[in-house]
């Protein structure tokens, strides 16, 4: 099959690749680029587990192909610590108990860094409605929830600018 | 006790470390220990593996739900380039044998279909190729003809099939797998001398537990390099490899299972047999490693873990005054087209079917119906959900019918805090419990008289608003009995008794305690709870523990996490490892203190002369000097080197059924409570229910780690409010099965889940199993059902709604108004 010639940058780092036009984003991130932190739970669009951050927005990349990602910026979980620690919404989900099986985390950390980045102080409805495209089965969303306010609430005391980039 | 429990003879307490206050480490939330890795990515999944030569399969799957197959021409597959190789029922089976079957007689299951298929998803043919997209590109290539045979769909019509519409004509004339009947004490003598029979008809439909992580499996098969490994996301592999090795005809001797950590299971990933067997053959046939993860459609339609799917008549006999006296019903199944695990779901329900409450006997008669859908397999109450259901249905029936206040008649009929250990009609005991102050401590935490008040008036002004409280059993730490007591006598099967869990220590030169795992994790918390037990009971700090898993060839005994076991199950190894582990440490610390074992302790990670401050050493100082230094001890194989130990830890306390069943003997005896209260408004208008408020107080003895059972509540809270609110399976009269996706099989999101949800805790400690553990993995779905069905009834009042199936989704309840207005304008 014919390939397409990309260049993009992620978790920081510009590359270039090869694509065949057909291949999924998420199937390009996690077998090409050799990140398997972005998970497919579903690959119809659902379940938002393979959510990453895109030029500044969290989108499903099993809706997306990878030719479409020419000339963008994309943020996957790898990218959100640091040799300094986990990141302020890794830490929170940590401390807050956010995870069981963790197949859904790395969407939910997506979904929670782009609500934190445009609403630094969120209600608890305002952080409902950011994960609703989210499905988790294990943790009945509760602790999610706390993290996420939690996150918010340490990001704001320390004053952490939400870049939607490596912090 | 009545006579017929006579022979079941309560066995003495195995328990050495007894339940206390002031504990260092059990009963804090700690952090869990697993999740670094996880939160940043690099948890190893089964589809994160890569493997050198890999190749990657996809499946050609039954449009039909039962139907012939006639002939398959894969030559247009194989001609694409990429394809290694397409191979059809018949060339897997020149290198497997049919897939395990626990039920007894077996019905037989291939991993992949030969002659014909039996569900919309089986698979008939694969396609291994260089990539998954070339894969699927070769699969829609390839071309079935088929001829279509009748379809079952309906429970009661498949058990009167017969000609074509039977699915296994070979093996048997009839749908019905299993047809057995069960009288438990003097049932009929209780119904004859009964007031009142209360009879509902009740229905429980098909769902399952979706994880959000599919099946997988990445095998390799390779003669010269003994010969398969297969990684693969199954909880099961250490206990019985021998059994898919014997499908996969090799001796567990050339096959290695290998864990990964598991996104998500709820049962549905216990055994995953049919994947490691159908990914393993592939592998063989194409002489290359070979990766298959299940898409979402695949998932939903042939990975072997539907759940219960199940219609009863129950009958409950009571008296004027409200005592209940007995219960018995006819269950049938759809257990769809195999029977992989018998009838083990209604085994499990036999180990709290009366609830919480003295009734004296229990009859049952259970029919295990094969319908053209994909087979059953375990979700989260594996069968003793639906059961909690039906017990609680009757009991709301039973007040209704009397015209009692529901909560009243539960506590009238509940056992008394001084009855335990307490045996039910079936023969299992409830260890300990103290089901009063469970429901004393929930109905404080939802206000409950307060709420009512509320209610009422909020009915008063015409909205739809009502409680509902269920009082369930949450039985934990399972003995195997369950998957084969309902067999028939004559034909038991494989009689298994054991499910051990063990455990593998060893602290390094370095102090370091390195501890093998024999389960797999599964969104659990197996490295959290070992670390919380092996830093109370050794007095190391969290940080020097350190883990691995070991695979079918290294490890041993663990029948991992499923029936609410693990927790108690691995601290009583931990406690097992840590008495030898002690013992060495004593030994070894001693003589390098030059004193006797009697006189030394374990203080902080130290050995240490009791009474004395600054006589000690630490286990580094004592496996480095034990490991390096054997000149430094006496002679003797008490001293051999280094600091190591395994553990096995059998169940605590389980009896064999009663030749004859009059009894089913102790198998599920380590007995949580649940106390679940809820508030609704229904609109009537269109069917939708929220709720207002919402508690929950449950009983799982002592805690290890308050945090992640609050998880685990929670998780299975909104398992439950699914399942009570809108997850179904629909097929239509051909056998389609119309909704399997995320998008049409609407699993509760965070908007779904209630915005007050309180959740409380009562300890009353096990005195059988270590520190008093109860098992807690299951408990949400067991009580949220049954409290949310008796809110949305008794919301719907004025209408006279009564419920008697679930899910009730808007537009079944619309349904349920409509009809009612159209009864009472009659
Ligand atoms: S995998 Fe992309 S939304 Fe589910
Ligand atoms: S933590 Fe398992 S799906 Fe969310």
């Amino acid at each position: 099959m014919m390939k397409t010639a990309i260049s993009f940058t992620v978790n920081g780092r510009t590359r270039e690749a090869f694509v065949p036009p057909r291949m999924l984003l998420s199937d390009f991130i996690r077998h090409e680029l050799e990140l398997p932190g972005t998970h497919v739970g579903c690959e119809h669009g659902v379940c938002g587990s393979c959510n990453v951050i895109v030029d500044g927005k969290a989108v499903r990349s099993c809706l997306m192909f990878a030719v479409q990602a020419d000339g963008s910026d994309i943020t996957t979980v790898e990218g959100y610590s640091t040799d300094a620690g986990l990141h302020p919404i890794q830490q929170a989900f940590w401390e807050e108990h956010g995870l069981q099986c963790g197949f859904c985390t790395p969407g939910m950390l997506a979904a929670a860094k782009e609500l934190l980045a445009a609403n630094p102080d969120p209600s608890d409805e305002d952080i409902r409605e950011a994960i609703s495209g989210n499905l988790c089965r294990c943790t009945g969303y509760e602790f999610i929830i706390n993290a996420i306010r939690s996150a918010g609430k340490a990001m704001r005391e320390a004053d952490i600018q939400n870049t939607l980039q490596p912090v | 006790m009545a006579s017929h429990l006579d022979t079941n003879v309560i066995p003495p307490s195995r328990q050495r470390e007894a339940p206390r206050s002031g504990l260092t480490w059990i009963g804090q939330s700690i952090k869990r220990v697993e999740d670094p890795r996880i939160l940043t990515g690099n948890g190893g999944y089964i589809d994160d593996l890569k493997m050198p030569g890999m190749a990657h399969a996809a499946m050609v799957s039954s449009p039909h739900a039962h139907a012939r197959i006639v002939s398959i021409d894969t030559s247009k597959a194989k001609a694409l380039p990429g394809v290694i190789g397409v191979y059809t029922g018949e060339d897997l089976a020149g290198v497997v044998d049919p897939c395990p079957s626990f039920a007894s007689p077996p019905v037989p299951q291939h991993a992949m279909a030969m002659g014909k298929v039996r569900h919309v998803g089986e698979v008939v043919a694969a396609v291994v190729a260089d990539d998954r997209y070339i894969a699927e590109d070769a699969a829609e290539l390839i071309e079935v003809e088929w001829e279509v045979l009748p379809a079952n769909v309906d429970i009661e019509a498949s058990a009167a099939a017969t000609g074509d519409a039977l699915l296994h004509p070979d093996d048997r004339e009839t749908n019905v797998a299993l047809d057995e009947s069960f009288s438990f004490g003097p049932v009929d003598d209780d119904f004859a001398a009964a007031d009142r029979i209360v009879k509902r008809r009740l229905r429980w439909h098909r769902s399952s537990a979706q994880a959000i992580e599919t099946s997988g499996v990445v095998a390799h098969y390779d003669a010269y390099k003994g010969g398969y490994t297969i990684h693969c996301n199954s909880n099961f592999y250490n206990f019985i490899p021998f059994v898919i090795g014997g499908s996969l005809r090799v001796s567990p001797g050339e096959l290695r299972i290998v864990p990964v950590l598991t996104g998500g299971s709820f049962g549905s990933k216990v055994f995953s047999h049919k994947i490691i067997i159908l990914t393993g053959g592939l592998s063989r046939l194409a002489g290359v490693p070979v990766k298959y993860i299940e898409d979402r459609l695949e998932h939903f339609t042939n990975s072997d873990s539907h759940g219960s799917d199940r219609l009863y008549d129950a009958e409950l006999a009571v008296d004027k005054d409200g005592t209940f006296r007995s219960m018995r019903f006819t269950v049938m199944d759809d257990y769809g087209a195999y029977l992989q695990f018998g009838v083990g779901t209604h085994g499990n329900a036999m180990a709290q079917v009366t609830g919480p409450y003295t009734i004296g006997s229990f009859g049952m008669r259970v029919m295990a119906v094969l319908t053209n859908k994909c087979q059953q397999g375990p979700y989260r109450g594996f069968g003793s959900e639906v059961t909690n259901w039906v017990m609680e249905r009757m009991v709301d029936a039973a007040a209704d019918e009397l015209d009692r206040d529901p909560v009243e008649l539960r506590e009238q009929n509940m056992i008394q805090p001084d009855a335990f250990p307490y045996m039910i009609p079936t023969g299992n005991i409830y260890d300990s419990g103290n089901f009063q102050k469970v429901l004393a401590e929930a109905k404080q935490m939802f206000d409950f008289d307060d709420w009512r008040a509320k209610a009422k008036a909020m009915r008063a002004e015409g909205r739809c608003v009502g409680i509902g409280l269920a009082t369930c059993m949450e039985r934990s730490v399972y003995g195997p009995t369950e998957w084969w007591s309902l067999n028939n006598k004559a034909t038991p099967g494989f009689t298994l008794t054991s499910t051990p869990e063990g455990i593998t220590a060893r602290i390094d030169p370095s102090g370091k305690l390195f501890i093998t795992l024999h389960s797999p994790m599964v969104g659990n918390s197996p490295e959290t709870v070992v670390t919380q037990i092996l830093a109370e009971r050794l007095t190391v700090a969290p940080e020097d523990i350190v883990f691995n898993y070991s695979d079918s060839q290294t490890g041993f005994n663990g029948v991992g996490p499923q029936g609410s076991r693990f927790t108690a199950m691995i601290a009583g190894a931990c406690v097992s490892a840590s008495i030898k582990l002690e013992e060495r440490l004593k030994r070894f610390g001693a003589h390098m203190l030059q004193r006797r074992p009697e006189d030394v302790e374990l203080r902080n990670g130290m050995v240490a002369v009791r009474g004395l401050k600054d006589q000690e050493k630490s286990f580094a100082e004592i496996a480095l000097t034990s490991s390096f230094f054997r000149l430094s001890f006496p002679d003797g194989e008490e001293f051999d080197s280094g600091l190591e130990t395994t553990a096995v830890y059998d169940h605590p306390l389980s009896t064999d059924p009663d030749e004859d069943r009059k009894h089913l003997g102790i198998f599920y005896p380590i007995v949580g409570h649940i106390c679940h209260i809820v508030a609704v408004e229904v609109d009537p208008g269109t069917g939708k229910v929220e709720m207002l408020d919402y508690a929950a107080v449950h009983d799982n003895g002592t805690i290890v780690n308050p945090r992640t059972l609050a998880g685990q509540v929670w998780g299975g809270t909104a398992n439950g409010i699914g399942t009570t609110l809108s997850e179904q399976f629909h097929y239509n009269a051909d056998g389609q099965f119309t909704n399997p996706n995320f998008a049409e099989f609407a699993m509760p999101t965070a908007n779904e889940m209630p915005r007050n949800f309180n959740l409380g805790h009562v300890e009353t400690p096990s005195p059988y199993t270590e520190y008093g553990i109860k098992g807690g993995g299951e408990g949400g779905r067991l009580g949220a059902p049954s409290a949310l069905t008796s809110a949305i009834e008794n919301a719907l009042q004025d209408y006279g709604v009564k419920i008697a199936a679930l899910p009730v989704t808007p537009p079944v309840l619309r349904g349920l108004i409509r009809d009612a207005e159209k009864i009472a304008a009659e």
